[in-house]
């Protein structure tokens, strides 16, 4: 089930930094994780990733599930640069018509499979340890992004799960009326695109009910927000950005420029 | 203070023929409590929506004029509060405490302001838990008194409510009930309230005002005047007019009872369901007989596992653990590995929103769907379709889209269907649910048929009156088992 809640232990310090401290954090260690192409590099900085996981608050078990995609994009970005890689040099390992790879295609495509994972992991920890209410009051009190969009986004957000249980729903409706498609792959097609229609008319109603719900609670007024929890950087979110921008020069200073 | 005024108002939606409102003047001074009826379709909600001051001028053509002190509607809306039928839609925020500040952060009231006012709207619902508290987490009831603990906190003096209790179990609705009475008690708040089932919310009211379809209020006083005088022809356009002005609807004597049902139809033994990443499981060892010629109720709160065990009843959600057996089955497998036009000539499930059982763009196909699918010749089709149009009153309505019909039309449409392949066993999720009085009627004449030729009839539902007109056997369900 999609669930738009924070998936770390909400005791965890870093839940409550600001969001933008920490997507700005992460976005430094992913500038760094794309300064070199050296194995080296991604592979210090994924297991400092991993050495800092328990600080999170986000469990083991949770974050696996959350970065399987991920993992499955760093696997294949490795896969396509050896296999598929031209020009290597070194040893050769395997020579197979189109398929040639040498000890070099494997260091690129190691290289880069880590860099994906390094780069991509810190945002999804940012990510994982925010609430998107805080996330949208960041947004809108800090970068000024217009309250009509971020929180317009933050309640379609939260209609998600509803929708994954209203798919199901029209999805059984479907059978019960002796509609089904078998192995016919047309016939799939056509049920799914059936069950979509369906499942948009519904989306749009209740979308439409929300915003008149919305607006009847003075969203529309015009009269200039207020807000209910004043958002800005705090002593911890400064200290956080410094530390990971010392952290981030340290790996980049014994890593890169030592070689 | 707060004056509620409409001048021969009159609204048409843009693009339709007919006006949804039509030429109502209606005075409604400070502190009243008026109780809006009509029979559906007389423009109940769109009257409300005028009075919120939320028909935008360019979204359809008015006549006359919706005044609050004597200045546009659509001037005033900080003085107006409104509450919808549907908790789901008008929820904004994900944390409970966050949702009633929406209201104040949009009316720019200081943030010192704020939580203060929170925490005094919250109270006068009676909302006890936290104000981090997920809005998810919360059952209907609860949902709809923190939606409207979030339209209060603005502190309206017109309060208008459309149908607040009619999406909730009797359990929701009688806290919401309770969370609006404490609200209104020591306040001076003029409100007007729209809800189908007049006999819970007749403590809440003075005044009881009656909207002709045609155009213009039938009937507008105390609620014992107004009941004395049109008690009966309330009733005969669908409102539940309450007691002692209208009788209880109840078994028609001359229905039998129920008792002579038959042979063991449908069987599940021991069933249980666990949803993937749910806390606990949703249903938990049940078993269930159907009878040939027997109606069971399946009762409970929500929440309890009554919905998942229809959808496994009805072969359309597999049971984690135990089994379900049907005679006459196409195969010894269980119905939920069945082809599904196999199974819609077995065993007709209808599902609460009928909506979601409408896959054509017309009346007459939707009934088609099912016994082409299964094979029936083309004339024998149309012959099943003519049948099912004339037996449930919609032969009117051939041509017309599935979901542009009312909400006694669409209901009926939903049961046709799952009887167009003609199954023996049928499931029933909630078919009184929110229906007027009229179609009430229809539908509990049309089950009790079917009961008596001979169908076994599960029925998931809150009604009592339903319960007791119909069902030979009760099923309580509570935490997904049965007690």
């Amino acid at each position: 089930m999609l669930t738009p809640a924070a998936v770390a232990a909400p005791s965890a310090i870093i839940v409550r930094a600001n969001p933008l401290a920490k997507l700005a954090a992460a976005s430094l260690i992913a500038g760094l994780a794309l300064s070199s192409t050296d194995w080296a590099l991604g592979l210090t900085l994924l297991v400092i990733e991993a050495a800092l996981l328990p600080l999170t608050g986000v469990r083991v078990g949770r974050f696996l599930w959350r970065i399987r995609y991920l993992a499955f994009a760093a696997f294949t970005v490795g896969v396509v640069n050896t296999v598929f890689a031209t020009g290597g040099g070194g040893t050769v390992w395997f020579d197979a018509g189109p398929l040639h790879v040498t000890s070099s295609d494997v260091d690129n495509g190691l290289a880069l499979a880590l860099r994906v994972g390094a780069m991509a992991i810190p945002g999804v920890l940012a990510l994982a340890t925010t609430d998107p209410t805080d996330l949208a009051d960041a947004l809108i009190q800090q970068l000024r992004v217009s309250p009509r969009f971020a929180i317009g986004a933050l309640a379609a957000f939260r209609m998600l799960p509803l929708l994954a249980g209203e798919w199901r729903l029209i999805a059984m409706a479907r059978r019960a009326r002796g509609v089904d498609a078998g192995w016919n792959p047309v016939r799939r097609l056509r049920l799914f695109a059936s069950t979509m229609f369906a499942l948009l008319v519904g989306a749009i109603r209740r979308a439409t009910r929300l915003a008149t719900a919305m607006d009847a609670r003075g969203f529309d007024s015009g009269v200039p927000r207020t807000h209910a929890r004043i958002r800005r950087m705090r002593g911890g979110d400064w200290v956080l950005l410094a530390a990971t921008a010392v952290a981030c020069l340290a790996v980049y200073v014994a890593v890169v420029v030592s070689r | 203070m707060s004056t509620l005024e409409l001048r021969g108002f009159s609204w048409r939606h843009a693009g339709r023929a007919a006006h949804a409102v039509r030429d109502v003047t209606l005075r409604v001074e400070h502190g009243e409590r008026v109780l809006l009826l009509g029979a559906s379709g007389a423009g109940k909600s769109t009257l409300l929506a005028a009075c919120a001051g939320l028909l935008a001028a360019d979204s359809g053509e008015q006549d006359g004029e919706v005044l609050i002190d004597g200045a546009d509607a659509r001037t005033r809306r900080d003085r107006v509060g409104i509450l919808f039928q549907d908790p789901e839609t008008q929820l904004v925020m994900a944390r409970s405490g966050d949702d009633v500040a929406f209201g104040l952060e949009n009316r720019g009231v200081p943030t010192a302001d704020i939580w203060p006012m929170v925490d005094k709207a919250l109270s006068s619902v009676g909302f006890d838990y936290p104000l981090d508290h997920s809005t998810h987490a919360l059952s209907g009831g609860e949902q709809q008194r923190l939606a409207l603990a979030g339209v209060l906190a603005a502190e309206p003096e017109v309060l208008l409510l459309d149908e607040p209790t009619a999406n909730l179990d009797p359990l929701g609705a009688a806290a919401v009930r309770d969370g609006l009475s404490r609200v209104l008690e020591g306040r001076d708040t003029t409100l007007i309230l729209v809800e189908h089932r007049v006999g819970e919310v007749l403590p809440l009211v003075d005044r009881v005002v009656v909207l002709e379809p045609g155009g213009g209020i039938r009937a507008d006083g105390t609620p014992q005047r107004v009941f004395a005088e049109h008690g009966a022809s309330l009733a005969a356009q669908g409102v539940w007019v309450p007691e002692p002005w209208s009788s209880p609807p109840g078994p028609d004597p001359a229905r039998p009872d129920g008792s002579s049902s038959g042979d063991t139809r449908l069987r599940a033994e021991k069933v249980g369901v666990r949803y993937p990443d749910a806390p606990r499981a949703a249903l938990t060892d049940v078993d269930v007989e159907l009878r040939d010629g027997g109606l069971l109720a399946v009762t409970g709160a929500n929440g309890s596992g009554k919905s998942s065990l229809a959808l496994v009843l009805g072969g359309l959600l597999a049971p984690t653990t135990g089994r379900v057996g049907v005679e006459g089955g196409p195969s010894a497998r269980p119905p939920h590995r069945w082809r599904a036009p196999a199974l819609a000539r077995r065993i007709g499930s209808v599902f609460q929103d009928p909506e979601h059982q409408f896959v054509t763009s017309q009346v007459a196909e939707e009934l088609a769907l099912g016994p082409r699918a299964a094979g029936m010749s083309e004339t024998d089709v149309e012959a099943r379709v003519a049948d099912l149009l004339e037996h449930l009153r919609l032969s009117h309505l051939a041509r017309a889209n599935p979901f542009t019909l009312s909400g006694g039309e669409a209901r009926r449409l939903s049961v046709a269907t799952a009887l167009s392949c003609a199954p023996r066993i049928l499931v029933l999720d909630e078919p009184t649910f929110g229906q007027d009085r009229r179609t009430w009627g229809e539908l509990v004449d049309l089950i009790a048929g079917l009961r008596d030729s001979g169908h076994a009839i599960a029925v998931v539902t809150h009604d009592t009156d339903f319960t007791d007109a119909l069902a030979d056997r009760t099923l309580v369900m509570e935490g997904g088992r049965t007690c």
